[in-house]
């Protein structure tokens, strides 16, 4: 694991991690915020609340006109129908909704892909169905059952409700007691939340046209940047801002004791670019990696 | 671009590899057509529409898949494009996520899990059933005890609303008739369909608050007994014994074989945190976690059944010897397939 970290490029944060395929490649994952997940669970709550009263307005519409049709004193079958439907959904919105989201291919509920998270399995293996259902039926006792407690106001029950308050916090707080924010039905189905972000493949850069007749730099000027640096102007020459170019040419001219004229900026810094990830990249090629200027 | 929207449908290579100046860039662009082809894919997959992809790109995504995972690993030695790095890092974390993503969708896996997972399940925690089903025994004794004793008890043992009319000391009529029915066969449905919700929801807890070392999961139980034996007291003081037997064995042999499943899951969570053995708390918990799920999700199915038989079969047979002829049956079949039902082949791991 200590040794896989070094793919992180950059200072490895408090949610980064190392997840090692079954072919024996690390893999960088981030593990979703206390708060993503938190924001995850309110909007899967606000839809199936959302889903509840479109519910009840299609049931309550039809149901209205019903009555009106078959008006005995016996309990209506249709009506009667109709509850049994409420009830199954009632029971649907509870254990379902989860349940079948994240057995889907991006094994997230909506509230999860929009905040960029996905369940994945800890131990680098496959996400098993058995897994999923665990996570879930343990979110009974960690969200609903406090949600109720607290709706139906069992707080205030004296002994007993101050008792259950606490108990009920084990649960709801778990999260916050250990390194990976893990809740109590991760823990139990061997699953964790990461962040799962599609990203873009982005134009090669030494495409550009080839100055380095124009720009020579020497061994030494080439000495004075790192990985780090190279990597903090690919991204200023990707995002291609007049402001930043003008900043950083500067620096960089500065640095290496150069002058430049007025307007080269961007063909310098490309030359400039190209010629330090060359030296780097054949640094590379024998072993040798500089990390960044002070090393 | 519009050459970017294009790309969605076709992938174009790059058509000047030799431009490139740098030795990792071109390794870059020979390489890119492959890695656009596995998005490609996995986009699909992710999407939900494995349909679109063509039998060719099927069958090479394996191989797609090393040939990325492989790019990436000599990129990370070879090439300092940040953009790059990052690029193929998503792709193969999200065709990782696919690849090994849950396989099979919730009907593949319930096919499965009747042909002998849950049966397996079943198995695996006997010792946990065991612990539970001697819990159940002594919570009926215990509540027996106590009101035969005292009568008194059974009021703050069971809750008013549930005693109703069943009260010690109550005429035998009254006894008689709460454990018939008044006729007729609506609201049938309906009250099976709440039946059924009301009672999985109570194994769920049970079963959830087995994290806690078990020790939840067994106290409520011990209680819930507790009531059963009560009310069995007063059922046999008031000599109508067999009836109530009958009445609570039709559907009850399959409910309380739910309570006492989703009683052993919940305890077997517990018990692997409490002993977790030779391996980390972390693992161990997974094993039995993913065991107890299975178990759990055969409870949800017996107490849709037990809130049918409940629901109608209570409501509509009024005989006793037919109500324990059905609930005996129940028992057996239960039985039959904990113990009889093998899985076919182990599945792949």
């Amino acid at each position: 694991m200590s040794a896989a970290m070094n793919y992180i490029r950059g200072e490895p944060g408090k949610r980064d991690r190392m997840l090692v395929t079954p072919e024996g490649l690390a893999l960088p994952l981030v593990v979703g915020s206390k708060g993503a997940r938190a924001g995850a669970l309110l909007l899967d709550l606000t839809f199936i609340t959302i889903g509840l009263i479109v519910f009840f307005i299609v049931l309550g519409f039809t149901g209205v006109q019903l009555l009106d049709l078959g008006s005995s004193d016996e309990i209506n079958p249709v009506v009667e129908f109709f509850f049994v439907i409420l009830i199954l959904f009632l029971f649907l919105a509870r254990y379902g909704y989860f349940l079948y989201f994240e057995l889907g291919p991006k094994a997230a509920t909506p509230g999860k892909r929009l905040l960029g998270l996905r369940v994945a399995a800890r131990d680098g293996g496959r996400l098993t169905a058995e897994m999923v259902i665990a996570r879930n039926l343990m979110r009974d006792v960690e969200v609903f059952i406090p949600l109720f407690f607290w709706l139906g106001g069992g707080q205030q029950a004296g002994i007993a409700g101050f008792t259950a308050f606490i108990w009920i916090m084990i649960f709801v707080l778990f999260p916050f007691f250990n390194k990976d924010a893990l809740r109590a039905g991760d823990v139990v189905a061997g699953t964790w939340v990461v962040e799962a972000k599609a990203a873009k493949l982005k134009e090669a850069m030494s495409l550009a046209p080839d100055r380095s007749n124009d720009y020579q730099f020497g061994e030494a000027e080439l000495a004075v940047y790192g990985e780090h640096e190279l990597q903090v102007l690919e991204r200023v020459l990707r995002q291609d801002q007049p402001d930043a170019l003008r900043d950083v040419a500067a620096a960089i001219t500065y640095k290496i004791g150069w002058q430049l004229g007025n307007g080269d900026e961007r063909e310098f810094l490309e030359a400039f670019y190209a010629a330090l990830r060359a030296h780097l990249e054949s640094g590379m090629r024998f072993g040798k990696r500089k990390k960044d200027k002070h090393s | 671009m519009a050459l970017s929207l294009f790309r969605s449908n076709e992938i174009t290579p790059p058509a000047d590899i030799e431009k490139a100046s740098l030795r990792s860039d071109k390794f870059r662009l020979e390489r890119e057509v492959d890695w656009q082809r596995l998005e490609q894919i996995v986009t699909a997959l992710e999407k939900g529409r494995p349909g679109r992809i063509s039998d060719d790109d099927l069958l090479e995504l394996p191989v797609l898949y090393r040939k990325t995972a492989s790019s990436l690993a000599v990129a990370r030695e070879t090439s300092l494009d940040a953009a790059t790095l990052d690029y193929l890092e998503a792709l193969v974390r999200r065709a990782w996520f696919q690849i090994y993503g849950p396989r099979t969708g919730l009907f593949g896996w319930l096919r499965s899990f009747f042909a002998g997972g849950w049966s397996q399940s079943v198995r695996d925690i006997w010792l946990d059933i065991c612990i539970a089903f001697a819990v159940m025994v002594a919570g009926t004794v215990v509540g027996w005890l106590l009101v035969a004793r005292d009568p008194d008890w059974y009021y703050s043992l069971m809750p008013a609303e549930l005693a109703g009319g069943r009260v010690p000391g109550a005429p035998r009529e009254v006894l008689l008739e709460s454990l018939g029915h008044d006729g007729g066969g609506e609201g049938l449905t309906l009250f099976a369909a709440s039946l059924f919700s009301h009672n999985t929801g109570v194994t769920i807890m049970y079963f959830a608050l087995g994290f806690a070392f078990g020790v939840p999961t067994l106290l409520l139980l011990l209680y819930f007994m507790a009531t059963i034996g009560a009310i069995l007291w007063v059922f046999f003081d008031a000599g109508l014994g067999w009836e109530f037997v009958g009445w609570l064995s039709i559907h009850g042999t399959t409910e309380l074989g739910a309570i006492l499943l989703g009683s052993a899951a919940g305890l077997h969570i517990g018990r692997t945190m409490a002993f977790p053995g030779n391996r980390s708390i972390l693992a161990a918990m997974q094993d039995s976690g993913v065991r107890a799920a299975q178990v759990m999700m055969g409870c949800t199915i017996m107490m849709i059944i037990a809130g049918l038989i409940e629901g109608y079969g209570r409501q509509l047979i009024t005989d006793t010897t037919a109500r324990f002829a059905i609930g005996g049956f129940m028992l057996a079949v239960w039985l039959a397939y904990f113990i009889l039902v093998r899985r076919l082949r182990e599945r792949d791991a």
